[in-house]
């Protein structure tokens, strides 16, 4: 009898560990983006981005646009007014999974590359994007990190207003250390 | 024996707890968007570009340049058009402005310029005391206040009178209140007063009152159509209401504005003020703005 109760705690202690999801979360991820033309480069930040990392593979990125800093406070306002309209679309997001989440060993140091798929909504647009990264983990510390090309015809970013100073392909790295 | 037993059921149980809890596993994406909406409410989202430039077209529009930019402005009003082809109507003829403004915080500037007409000198400081938002900070406005300091540095015609530099200096005030009615549209009011050390006749106040009235509407992303107005409250004889219609163009670290107005000088007290020009008769000047902004400081907390 009482082993049985022995074995029987030992089970229920185990069970509790069994289907555990821990979310992953910080306020103050950081998106950077990169336009590389013969004519100038511009990038810009911004490190208010909300992130959060399920261990069971989803993944979510929301920022606002007007949290991009330039450099140039009027390639800014040109920026929110002329090519991504902030007032009508002040966010953007991103909802996707870790399509091989189960390679993750979240309790154990080391960088694991994944490779992600989701909606990605810039714009008023929303896509079907697939990236890859890494996720990095050291000393219990989980950090995300990938950087990806984004076609801005395809958000609808258009018009010959842009002209030869933006790149029809921006690089974006995005950098993700969880609390 | 049977209460270590019930002991250690209910132990069990405690300790399935947080299984039982965490067996609906979070949505994740359901979570953020709930959260990301919750936050909207708690952000205050500013208007930005009320208008294209610093400028309306003669005066100031509540817009400043950014921290850490030098923006290098050059004003010229040609002559009047009705001169005629012999003046090649007015473009013979020029009157240049030159002036640099800089960007000390993002609400916060000052500039220095340079008038020909008069042979001016100016320096001003501009302050945006409140901007339009909405969200958590709701605020129907943009106010910004404009003072500067106007000096005529040229010789005095008349020997018998000379004027010392105080005479020939003025100060103006200036309240901006601008609202962003549409990403179009956007109207903005100007009362101001301009104080003369020195006036022609005895009997003129030294304070003088006006109210501009001005706007913008877009025509596409790079260009604006633009009006401004200055109403006198006392006027000399012979002085005309300041009228200014014009276009804004926009290419990159560039703004154009091209116009056509009655008012030779560009400070506001010889726009507002000293207007001889009389629209009706022809007495029209075509005119540009040109200005370039330059970032000369790094911005703080930007890389």
């Amino acid at each position: 009898m009482q082993k049985r109760i022995i074995v029987g705690t030992f089970l229920c202690l185990f069970s509790s560990y069994l289907s555990a999801q821990t979310i992953y979360q910080t306020k103050s991820a950081k998106v950077k983006f990169f336009s590389a033309t013969t004519v100038e480069n511009i990038e810009a930040v911004n490190n208010q981005v909300n992130a959060k990392l399920s261990t069971n593979g989803q993944m979510v990125f929301i920022l606002a646009i007007r949290g991009f800093v330039f450099k140039n406070a009027l390639m800014q306002e040109h920026f929110n007014e002329n090519y991504m309209e902030s007032d009508k679309f002040p966010k953007a997001s991103f909802f996707g999974n870790i399509t091989n989440i189960n390679t993750v060993n979240f309790s154990k140091d080391g960088s694991y590359p994944v490779s992600v798929n989701g909606d990605m909504e810039i714009h008023g647009v929303k896509q079907k994007v697939n990236a890859t990264g890494t996720i990095d983990i050291k000393n219990g510390k989980i950090a995300a990190k990938s950087i990806f090309k984004v076609t801005i015809t395809n958000f609808g970013i258009k018009g010959s207003y842009i002209g030869d100073k933006i790149a029809k392909e921006i690089e974006i790295t995005v950098q993700s250390t969880y609390e | 024996m049977k209460k270590i037993s019930i002991i250690a059921i209910i132990f069990c149980l405690f300790n399935a707890m947080p299984t039982i809890l965490r067996a609906q596993q979070t949505d994740l994406f359901a979570a953020a968007a709930e959260e990301s909406k919750n936050e909207d409410k708690n952000t205050t989202n500013y208007a930005i570009a009320t208008f294209k430039n610093s400028r309306l077209i003669n005066g100031h529009s509540v817009e400043t340049v950014g921290a850490g930019m030098m923006d290098f402005r050059v004003h010229h009003r040609f002559g009047f058009i009705n001169t005629g082809l012999y003046e090649l109507f007015g473009l013979d003829n020029a009157t240049t402005f030159i002036g640099f403004d800089f960007g000390i915080t993002d609400r916060f500037m000052i500039g220095v310029n340079r008038t020909g007409f008069q042979k001016q000198m100016e320096g001003f400081a501009k302050y945006k005391l409140l901007r339009q938002s909405t969200g958590k900070v709701n605020m129907p406005l943009s106010v910004t206040l404009v003072a500067a300091t106007t000096v005529k540095t040229i010789k005095d015609t008349d020997p018998t009178k000379p004027r010392t530099t105080a005479d020939k200096t003025s100060y103006t005030f200036q309240a901006l209140l601008a609202r962003k009615i549409n990403d179009k549209t956007s109207i903005q009011l100007m009362p101001t007063m301009v104080h003369y050390n020195l006036v022609p006749n005895a009997n003129d106040a030294n304070d003088r009152f006006s109210v501009g009235i001005g706007g913008r509407q877009k025509v596409s992303k790079r260009i604006s159509i633009n009006a401004e107005y200055y109403y006198q409250f006392n006027k000399w004889n012979g002085y005309k209401n300041s009228l200014a219609v014009g276009v804004d163009i926009e290419t990159g670290g560039h703004v154009f504005q091209l116009h056509f107005t009655n008012s030779t000088g560009m400070t506001a007290p010889t726009y507002i003020h000293e207007t001889t020009g009389d629209w009706g008769n022809g007495d029209i000047h075509f005119g540009f703005n040109v200005s370039r902004v330059f970032r000369i400081a790094k911005k703080k907390n930007a890389f």
